[in-house]
């Protein structure tokens, strides 16, 4: 075979590299349970968009040892459900080798991270206090923080699901910032922001510049006209303290 | 039982939403209650002409969608009694209004208001449509201008046939032509369309003769409805509308070229 062994794999017909996923892990701490499959379909129907079609690894540590499951039943019934198992992990040697036969690999090691939600779509409601329309993710283990650096025009609604939002430009008249978490916005605040959607009173809004057209914390609300002159156009954070709005300049 | 009245034009830029405020605000202000609906989802500017944006809580659209009630949703007017605003979303776009929705809200505020004034979009597409299809009366907003006049031409054909009064065979909505803008020096010079030559071609009884006026932005910019610049000649114009619309014999003013004095000229004075 002449030509170098030197040839780039870039140059070929395909690319080979790593990659790495954040994924769903479902531990099977009881499989034989009859509740299960019930139980599973309960939490997918809580965010069903969420879980349609979503890839799965199944944690097979703490399954007892003489017992094999049988893993092509487990995927076909955890297909009906809308998930695709793509792969195991732990669980010992037999365990697996049974999950290979089934087109179950053993995952590498992989480590816990963060699964957001997708963030709500647009109807979101300004001062009610109700929770966002799509239900809430499974249990992220930490905070997500959404960040966005361009300008936020009229019209436009972001939606920081389960976290922070950072704006690090302006944000215009006409365009809503909503968070489950703090509102950050490093420069001029016209449009409107509200904080703690999904009810954390202790969420914030902080601005360089308040010129909101309204801002709310937790449902609390205070439109531009009731904003201070003497604050106006100032860096502000906005929070709750027992129960009221306050408005503070750095 | 409230009149719906939309100001509509199919053009845009003619003058829909000052002439929305002036009217809402000159029904207000001779003793009737009046509410002003933007219906341009969107691209809200009511809210901004009737200098109420720093108020803003609900909007149409969340009452549509049930997420506030129409109290809620409604701003007093600070200068008028009587007078009040119903704005739209910025954020949504006017898929967002349903018939059934919009409905709803006529209904309800048909019950509390004498005149209620739907701020129509431009076009001809679904906010138009939701603006004119309640409509008792419709003003139609007409800059004398080809296009402007085509246009016009076009949303009264939309009334006589897409209207609730006409799907229903009831009596049709009663038409008024609004002529803004209107320039005399310039229609004078055979610059601009004359007001015969508009009525011409649409054929609609003539409500009122808008001047240009430098006035008008100065009301936008202010956030105060023109008509509260009783100094201002379309100020008064849009005052004289309003008494012809409640059937008051009013001589249309400001349609010829006025002769400005030597002194009015050095002055660089416009009405």
């Amino acid at each position: 075979m002449t030509g170098s062994d030197n040839v780039s794999e870039r140059d070929g017909p395909f690319q080979l590299r790593g990659g790495s996923f954040t994924m769903m892990v479902l531990k099977l701490v009881d499989p034989a349970s009859d509740g299960f499959f019930a139980r599973l379909g309960d939490k997918v129907r809580q965010a069903p968009n969420f879980f349609r079609n979503a890839p799965l690894v199944l944690d097979l540590d703490g399954l007892p040892g003489n017992e094999l499951l049988d893993f092509a039943d487990l995927k076909s019934r955890l297909r009906e459900c809308g998930f695709l198992a793509i792969g195991v992990q732990g669980g010992g040697h037999r365990h697996q080798e049974a999950a290979l036969r089934a087109g179950l690999p053993a995952m590498p090691a992989g480590r816990a991270a963060r699964v957001d939600a997708p963030p709500a779509p647009a109807a979101a409601r300004p001062a009610a206090a109700a929770p966002p329309p799509e239900a809430p993710p499974p249990e992220p283990p930490q905070r997500s923080t959404l960040i966005v650096s361009e300008p936020v025009r009229s019209g436009r609604q972001i939606y920081a699901a389960g976290g922070d939002l950072v704006v690090t430009a302006m944000v215009s008249a006409g365009a809503e910032l909503l968070a489950d978490g703090n509102i950050h916005v490093y420069g001029a605040l016209r449009g409107r922001a509200l904080a703690g959607l999904s009810g954390d009173t202790g969420s914030r809004i902080f601005c360089l510049s308040l010129e909101a057209e309204m801002v709310s914390i937790g449902g609390l609300y205070r439109v531009n006209e009731d904003i201070p002159k003497a604050i106006y156009k100032k860096p502000v954070q906005v929070y709750l303290k027992e129960g009221y709005l306050c408005l503070d300049p750095f | 039982m409230g009149q719906i009245i939309v100001m509509t034009s199919g053009k845009g830029g003619v003058g829909k939403t000052t002439s929305s405020a002036a009217f809402a605000t000159g029904f207000a202000l001779r003793g009737h209650k009046t509410v002003v609906i933007d219906f341009d989802v969107g691209l809200r500017n009511l809210d901004l002409i009737m200098g109420c944006e720093r108020r803003v809580v609900f909007d149409f659209i969340n009452v549509i969608n049930g997420e506030a009630k129409l109290n809620q949703a409604l701003i007093k007017d600070k200068r008028v009694d009587n007078l009040y605003i119903l704005p739209t979303s910025q954020t949504r776009d006017k898929d967002a209004l349903t018939k059934e929705g919009v409905e709803a809200v006529m209904e309800e505020l048909r019950k509390e208001f004498e005149f209620i004034v739907c701020d129509s979009p431009a076009g001809i597409e679904k906010g138009a449509l939701m603006a004119l299809y309640f409509a008792d009366q419709a003003v139609i907003v007409t800059n004398p201008e080809v296009s402007s006049v085509r246009d016009s031409d076009r949303v009264l054909g939309m009334l006589a046939a897409r209207s609730r009064r006409a799907e229903l065979g009831l009596e049709p909505v009663t038409e008024h032509l609004l002529l803004t803008r209107y320039d005399p020096n310039r229609v004078e010079r055979g610059e601009m369309l004359n007001v015969e030559d508009v009525l011409e071609i649409l054929a609609i009884p003539l409500l009122g003769i808008i001047p240009e006026s430098q006035a008008v932005l100065r009301a936008s910019n202010i956030g105060q409805p023109v008509i509260l610049d009783d100094g201002s000649s379309a100020g008064q114009a849009y005052s004289d509308a309003v008494g012809r619309f409640l059937g008051e014999q009013i001589e249309h003013r400001f349609t010829k070229p006025q002769k400005r004095g030597l002194f009015a000229r050095l002055l660089g004075r416009t009405a």
